[in-house]
């Protein structure tokens, strides 16, 4: 089996058109893989390109040089390359991305929005909201909350439903950015098993985590962003 | 994934005299695939819809459409029957004004039954049936079955016009700004309804808007137009969160946070 994620000479800037041009470096040659079963964090001070290298692999940035080899359905796939339909197979199929925010949609429930990728991916229904009750109740959402849209939830609540659905399906590869930010430390510990499962089930883990703690328990190593940033000449 | 396009555009233009309406347009639509258009009034996406649903004949360049047997046909070598035939059965086309789409003075369920009529249904009772199946999917109540969409307001016109283009079953489904003039309150409802029609249909669709939030919502691929170009286009995702071309950027500033 392929290693699950390989990054590769990886440049990214923006252009700001609207600021007459200017142009922000954000990283410059970013190198690494993931293994199976390995949890990598990003680490470095904020405003480093952390979050942005994970959209970038996500699709969600575009790339101004270099690869992003994912192993999809037993054949590498360029993410910087890869057209827009072959981009929405991977993250069906292959690669999970829980983000700091839920992006909620109107009127749809709790269940249904954790329930969605795995429906996507064929599931029947029931089944798939079958999965998501069980993965709200770990995660201690109360059941009330389950048949509502997410929309009025608090941060913590809207949270954990982002976590759920970043952890229904079985992706190999599961970026995670700060899914335990504005958690308290029960519902912390929970995800930190979350991960520990999710690794012993051979996924690759990439993620970002502020909180100690939870780096600490979860991180196989940590890759330190600053060694990529443009800046770095600046501040040494 | 299946291998084959739905839809294949190649470089197709619409000149209204010297001005141009969309320029040399070439893309691929898959199935199950959502595309939005979007641009500011005037950048020609609407032309470019017309140009793609038949509705205008292009300047220049082809439009195939693969057929339910498997063969892709040139839409413009088709005869006007082959034409009719296929926006009444495999297509739908939603537009802005329900009006447009919709016969005002007949009933809501003979606006849906019509299009059943159409493709040989002709048992009253079933046809009946159906319409009010469909009329309860998109949240209209069966006790209006008989009204007329004069009767009905903005939003419940909108959906009647959804039923009326999905009752067939088609495969593709154009729509010009599904949701202007809309209620923000029944704008979202509209969205979710589409959305979820989308998804379990399995269609494909083709989605002018100008509303970007309503792109993020429903598309997976976008287009940006602006006179008559496309300027920008990719994975929905992408574009709006690290949008690349000035225009684009332009757009994407603009949005007001709520």
């Amino acid at each position: 089996m392929a290693t699950p994620l390989v990054v590769s000479e990886v440049f990214k800037s923006f252009t700001m058109h609207l600021r007459d041009g200017i142009k922000l470096p954000v990283v410059n040659d970013v190198n690494f893989s993931v293994a199976s079963g390995e949890c990598v964090v990003l680490g470095g001070p904020s405003g480093i390109g952390k979050s942005s290298i994970l959209k970038m692999l996500y699709g969600n940035y575009a790339v101004d040089a270099g690869q992003i080899l994912v192993d999809h359905k037993d054949r590498l796939v360029d993410i910087a390359r890869a057209d827009p339909r072959t981009v929405l197979d991977v993250r069906r199929h292959t690669l999970g991305y829980v983000s700091q925010f839920l992006r909620t949609v109107p009127r749809v429930s709790a269940l249904d929005v954790v329930a969605e990728p795995l429906v996507a991916r064929g599931i029947a229904a029931p089944e798939a909201r079958g999965k998501a009750a069980e993965l709200l109740g770990k995660l201690n959402l109360p059941q009330e909350l389950w048949t509502l849209p997410p929309a009025t939830f608090s941060g913590g609540e809207q949270q954990r439903v982002n976590i759920a659905r970043g952890f229904i399906t079985s992706h190999r590869i599961l970026l995670l950015d700060e899914p335990t930010a504005s958690l308290d430390a029960i519902n912390r510990r929970v995800v930190v098993d979350m991960i520990a499962d999710k690794k012993r089930e051979g996924v690759a883990l990439l993620g970002i985590f502020h909180d100690e703690e939870v780096r600490e328990a979860v991180a196989d190593r940590v890759l330190d962003v600053s060694q990529f940033s443009p800046r770095k000449a600046v501040a040494a | 994934m299946t291998d084959t396009p739905l839809l294949k555009v190649s470089g197709v233009s619409k000149f209204y005299g010297s001005r141009i309406g969309c320029k040399d347009v070439s893309f691929d639509l898959w199935p199950g695939e959502v595309l939005a258009i979007v641009g500011e009034s005037g950048s020609g996406k609407t032309t470019l819809l017309n140009c793609l649903s038949t509705r205008l004949m292009p300047t220049a360049g082809s439009v195939e459409y693969r057929m339910r047997d498997g063969n892709f046909r040139d839409l413009y070598h088709m005869s006007e029957a082959e034409r009719r035939f296929l926006m009444r059965t495999d297509w739908g086309f939603v537009h802005q004004n329900p009006a447009d789409g919709l016969r005002m003075t007949v009933s809501a369920g003979a606006n849906v039954g019509e299009r059943l009529m159409a493709i040989g249904d002709r048992h009253y009772g079933k046809i009946r049936e159906t319409a009010s199946d469909w009329l309860t999917r998109v949240e209209i109540g069966t006790d209006r079955i008989d009204d007329q969409p004069r009767a009905f307001s903005g939003g419940m016109r909108q959906r009647l016009q959804i039923a009326r283009n999905l009752v067939t079953g088609p495969r593709l489904v154009f729509m010009d700004e599904p949701t202007g003039g809309l209620d923000v309150s029944v704008q979202a409802r509209l969205l979710d309804l589409v959305r979820g029609l989308v998804n379990d249909l399995g269609l494909s669709a083709i989605v002018v808007t100008h509303d970007l939030a309503v792109a993020r919502l429903l598309s997976h691929r976008m287009m940006v137009m602006k006179d008559g170009h496309v300027i920008e286009h990719g994975l929905t995702d992408r574009v709006l969160d690290d949008p690349r071309e000035p225009y684009t950027q332009l757009l994407v500033s603009s949005i007001l946070q709520v």
